[in-house]
């Protein structure tokens, strides 16, 4: 218990500090909520207590909620989850009420005691809902701090009055923004947004608040909504002003996320309906909707793989206790084009020196200068000082001789992907590095297995699927080669994290797991151009279903030649098994055309001289006439069939951890993340559902829907992936 | 069930809806009651035959709210005896207001005057707000766009061109104004006067006989930016046009109705009605009927009203003379010859609302009146008049000379 400290001094002012014990970062817990109320109730009854500052005894303010709270308030709420997740929301806007009126009679405007939210650091989520409580909120100059409202980034919005008074307080044009992208600011930044009062060197913090609640009159402890006549800036649903945002507003929320996010539309609704209302009738329905959200299995899903576990896997959920931490500092990259100095850069960011080898210098060189210029774009984005991007790019050196990687204690290849240019250069490698360093294989498609034997201590070798473009792209696949060792793999899930990366691990087979589900969804599109459907339909389906690029503009930025390629080796291998010949067929149509993709500014789209896509090529139409199914038959076929590779991937054991299944495919590429990710997603739809469904699709389009046994048996048990 | 009939039906000229309008000078309940003292004055009838006065609106608010209908009535020679009932379906309304009154002879009632006004130089279109364009819930949840994009949205899907739009709009002027050089509106419209008896406006105000291809061409499209730029309302619509890669915006002021201020009244009632006021009906209401529509779309509920309008009067397409479909937007009025096959030079033979403009709240009744002189002038004998509505309705009422 006790995550606050409580004192009074002298002069009268109460500080109320909130220190959870064991954790770096003050958390949200529901006994904590309960802890804060009671030091409130305290410091306004204590006549002695002239005003209350409220800040925290650790760097940062307060990291958030505890989310495993909110993911597990639906379970908890059994039968009459509806009312008690409503019943909990509410008690947050009854203390937070409390904090903001501090004694004050709301009819008479008598009484009342100055609180002021002093931030050492950091304060998001409910690290601000609680300070815009407050009446004034004082930053400390901390360069490491961010303050705002995430809240939407894990499929939630502000639901402890964060919304409500955010909107009150900046007006529905500029808070909106705010809530629907979650940014977080830092100090300086969230000053000029409006969202904080006051700034000061950190040195000064406490005793610039004690001084503010000591000189705080009755007009600064009011709140602009809780003095009359109030109206909120910017205009309300119904204003002339305030009518045309919101009609953008919903306008531009579905065209960019085709409604599919529930916790988007919840906050939107949330504001509609919030400003048309006084302050605590908002309150009611900010927490209506926030309860709505939290009984979605949508929001549920999201926490749990974008928040629970992902953290849970970055933080080496994956990796054997057994192998003792090392000390990383230096790392070598083989193959300076794009692949290799986004990894290098990406390392170079998180501290590490990296080598960066390519056969000459001149082209290492080029390697260095691209990872420079993303760092030139962020810091002309603000996002960086001249200073920080110098270090970083002094720790990347340019080389051209494997004698240079020596030191390092892990070496990625990231040359062409060609099994004898790859095994060379693995050799290479081998041969100059020590006895511990691991080397790893940047591949998308080939087998590790094979290439360890190009090493002599195969234990130390391993795949790591890293993702283009590098630098945005957050997952990691890390393959473990039949005779890939722990220690491998576990410096390789450190190195990882390090990078501020996620980790799946997964075993090796054909394709792995991402490349196993991505290809068959890529392949459905292309199948259904030749079966004559609209590719406006696929392309637009696939959106709709949260996708978020369509196939057939994936195919043009990945290459048609490319799939060609991998289809060629995938039917060496099939030999007979082989499925995908209609597929083939549009793809050869499509090359013998000329259209390569968009590195030939043409493919399943048209392209201008500059490469900027203008619209789908007129030819599919022509080649492949007239179908129109249902657009939901579109979506249906789009998702299961990379759901139910999915699924496979898990019964033969490449994938052994669902976390990661769900994890890897929102973070890889993209699957509708609204939904959790694929297991996740199957668990809404049900098994029950989906056996049904895939039965009947398995009859129209091929085997390659067929039920895999696991689902059968959930349909038949009634049970399901995630959801026990 | 008694029939109901057409006794007689007045429009005042239309004033273009802005503040050089001619029309812009007269308040919404002045314009009512001129028309309703007319049609009074003309047919000469026992006030206190009349039941209700059924009024359609548009833009509920201010001048045009607190039931304009009974406000009307009180300022009209009316009795305080006649209720009022003010009656929003949208952008047919007018027509609505008609087959309600209809609805009410066939229920028992003698008599009752219908129409509506629209003073939209006066009370701006969308004033009075709207939940199904910007509560999240509808606005999300049924992929709401503008008319303009729905109207875009209508000409990519059915295939209506630039050149197919601009064309049609080009003739719906040249009707217009044959029409009115050849004197047919004379019987109908009714000047609009000050309070001292001067003339304000006796023509429709908003033609431009002038207009052609060319002149058309120069003009751009008006729902480019919303559609494609901010906020995106094609988007929006693919969502649930998914098919569509994009969509063709070809609708501009100049085929597209126009913003205008203006009234129209129909007198409506029994048989037993013309006996006792001794009057000819002009007119009998063959049916009537309203339908929902996919409301994205919004504006292809013209032919699902026509239809069940002539299922319910026991018609085919090939019953009815004369089409009277309200030139919202060019592809409107194309689609509904398209899907049922309807020849141009049944429909919309004295011009439309691309020439006249189109006062929300009274375009219904103004199309019935036209559709009814053009009866009488050509000696034929069925009409069926239709509109498009917002929100995805459609409203249709098919008349009979009798």
């Amino acid at each position: 218990m006790a995550d606050f400290h409580y004192d009074r001094d002298a002069d009268g002012v109460a500080v109320i500090s909130w220190d959870v014990p064991g954790r770096r970062m003050n958390i949200m817990s529901w006994d904590c909520l309960l802890e804060l109320s009671e030091h409130f109730d305290r410091a306004i009854a204590d006549e002695r207590v002239k005003g209350i500052v409220l800040t925290s005894s650790k760097a940062d303010f307060a990291g958030g909620m505890d989310l495993d709270v909110l993911a597990n308030m639906r379970a908890r709420g059994g039968g009459d989850a509806a009312r008690r997740v409503f019943d909990g929301v509410m008690e947050f806007h009854r203390i937070f009420r409390k904090i903001e009126l501090a004694g004050r009679d709301p009819k008479t405007g008598a009484g009342g005691k100055p609180v002021v939210a002093a931030l050492p650091g950091t304060g998001v989520g409910i690290g601000y809902e609680i300070p815009i409580s407050c009446h004034r909120i004082i930053a400390a100059d901390n360069p490491k701090a961010v303050i705002g409202l995430p809240e939407i980034k894990v499929g939630l919005f502000p639901g402890a009055g964060g919304t409500t008074r955010l909107v009150r307080r900046l007006g529905v044009p500029n808070a909106a923004p705010l809530l629907l992208k979650g940014s977080t600011p830092g100090p300086d930044k969230a000053l000029a947004l409006g969202t904080i009062d006051e700034v000061v060197p950190a040195g000064d913090l406490m005793e610039r608040a004690r001084e503010w609640v000591l000189s705080a009159g009755p007009e600064d402890i009011t709140k602009p909504w809780d003095r009359k006549g109030f109206r909120i800036p910017g205009g309300g649903a119904y204003d002339r002003k305030g009518y045309m945002n919101f009609v953008g507003a919903s306008a531009m929320l579905s065209g960019e996320t085709s409604g599919v996010y529930p916790a988007a539309n919840a906050l939107m609704s949330a504001i509609y309906e919030g400003v048309q209302v006084p302050f605590d009738t908002a309150l009611t329905i900010e927490a209506r909707w926030f309860s709505k959200v939290l009984l979605n299995p949508s929001s549920t899903n999201m926490i749990r793989t974008l928040f629970l576990d992902r953290k849970q896997l970055e933080k080496g959920a994956r990796r054997s206790p057994e192998v003792p931490r090392r000390d990383m500092r230096k790392i070598g990259v083989v193959g300076a084009g794009m692949m290799g100095s986004g990894i290098a850069l990406s390392a170079a960011r998180a501290g590490l020196d990296v080598i960066l080898l390519d056969r000459d210098i001149d082209t290492a060189s080029r390697g260095r200068e691209s990872a420079a210029a993303i760092l030139r774009k962020d810091a002309a984005r603000g996002k960086l000082t001249a200073d920080k991007q110098a270090g970083i790019l002094e720790r990347i050196v340019a080389a051209d001789t494997f004698e240079s990687l020596n030191g390092t204690e892990l070496v990625i290849e990231a040359v062409f992907e060609d099994p004898a240019v790859k095994r060379d250069v693995i050799h290479k490698i081998g041969q100059s590095v020590g006895p511990d360093c691991v080397i790893a294989t940047n591949t998308s498609t080939l087998p590790v297995t094979g290439l360890a034997e190009a090493v002599r201590d195969a234990e130390r070798f391993l795949g790591m699927h890293f993702f283009s473009p590098v630098h945005r792209m957050m997952l990691v696949e890390i393959i473990r080669g039949k005779r890939s060792g722990d220690a491998a793999v576990a410096l390789a899930l450190d190195f990882t994290s390090r990078i501020r990366k996620t980790p799946i691990l997964v075993n090796d087979a054909r394709f792995f797991y991402t490349n196993r589900c991505i290809i068959p969804y890529l392949n459905e599109g292309i199948r259904m151009v030749g079966e004559g459907v609209a590719p406006a339909l696929i392309e637009n389906s696939a959106r709709h279903a949260g996708m978020p690029v369509g196939p057939l503009q994936l195919i043009d930025e990945t290459s048609i030649d490319l799939a060609l390629s991998i289809a060629k080796a995938t039917r060496a291998a099939l030999g007979d098994a082989y499925q995908d010949d209609d597929v083939d067929a549009v793809l050869a149509t499509l090359a013998k055309a000329g259209r390569y993709g968009r590195k030939a500014k043409a493919g399943f789209y048209t392209y201008d001289k500059g490469g900027r896509r203008l619209g789908l090529w007129s030819g599919l139409n022509e080649s492949w006439p007239g179908q129109s199914p249902p657009p939901q038959l579109v979506r249906d076929r789009l998702l299961y069939v990379q759901a139910l590779e999915a699924v496979r991937a898990f019964e033969a054991g490449v994938l052994t951890d669902l976390r990661e299944g769900d994890v890897g495919a929102v973070l890889g590429w993209g699957f509708a993340p609204w939904s959790g990710g694929p297991f996740s997603w199957l668990d809404i739809v049900t098994a029950e559902r989906a056996v049904t469904e895939c039965g009947t699709l398995e009859d129209r389009f091929g085997p390659r829907f067929k039920v895999p046994e696991t689902l059968l048996r959930m349909a038949a048990a009634g049970t399901g992936f995630r959801d026990q | 069930m008694s029939e109901a009939f057409i006794y007689d039906a007045v429009r005042s000229p239309r004033g273009r809806g802005n503040a050089k309008g001619a029309l812009n000078s007269v308040t919404a309940v002045d314009l009512s009651a001129q028309m309703v003292d007319a049609l009074q004055e003309r047919s000469c009838v026992d006030s206190h035959h009349i039941e209700d006065l059924i009024w359609g609106n548009v833009t509920q608010v201010g001048e045009q709210g607190g039931c304009l209908a009974r406000a009307t009535v009180l300022l009209s020679s009316l009795p305080d005896s006649v209720p009022g009932l003010s009656v929003n379906r949208f952008c047919a309304s007018g027509l609505e207001a008609v087959n309600l009154a209809a609805a009410d002879i066939c229920a028992g009632a003698t008599a009752a005057l219908a129409g509506g006004v629209e003073m939209m130089s006066r009370v701006s279109i969308g004033s009075d707000g709207a939940a199904v364009a910007v509560d999240p819930r509808l606005a999300i949840g049924c992929a709401f766009v503008p008319q303009g994009i729905s109207a875009d949205l209508i000409a990519t899907e059915f295939g209506f061109s630039r050149q197919d739009c601009d064309a049609y709009a080009v003739e719906s002027q040249r009707r217009a104004a044959l029409a009115w050089e050849e004197e047919r509106f004379g019987r109908s419209v009714i000047p609009v006067r000050d309070i001292n008896g001067l003339e304000i406006l006796s023509h429709d105000e908003h033609m431009r006989p002038d207009t052609d291809m060319a002149g058309l061409a120069e003009l751009n499209s008006s729902f480019t930016d919303i559609g494609t730029g901010t906020p995106g309302f094609d988007r929006v619509a693919t969502l649930k046009y998914p098919h569509l890669e994009r969509i063709d915006h070809v609708h501009h002021a100049g085929n597209s109705s126009g913003i205008v201020d203006g009234a129209a009244a129909v007198l409506v009632g029994s048989r037993e009605f013309g006996g006792k006021s001794g009057l000819r009906p002009r007119a009998r209401i063959r049916s009537f009927a309203k339908i929902g529509s996919e409301p994205t779309i919004m504006l292809t509920g013209p032919m699902p009203a026509a239809e069940r309008a002539l299922s319910r009067a026991g018609m085919n397409v090939g019953d009815i003379d004369l089409f009277e479909v309200n030139e919202a937007f060019a592809a409107v009025p194309l689609r509904f010859m398209q899907a049922l096959n309807v020849d141009h030079d049944r429909l919309n033979v004295n011009g439309g609302a691309i020439a006249f403009g189109h006062p929300l709240g009274a375009t219904g009744a103004m199309l019935l009146s036209t559709a009814l002189d053009e009866l009488e002038r050509s000696g034929k004998s069925t009409a069926l008049i239709t509109l498009c509505v917002g929100g995805g309705m459609g409203v249709a009422t098919i008349i009979e000379r009798v």
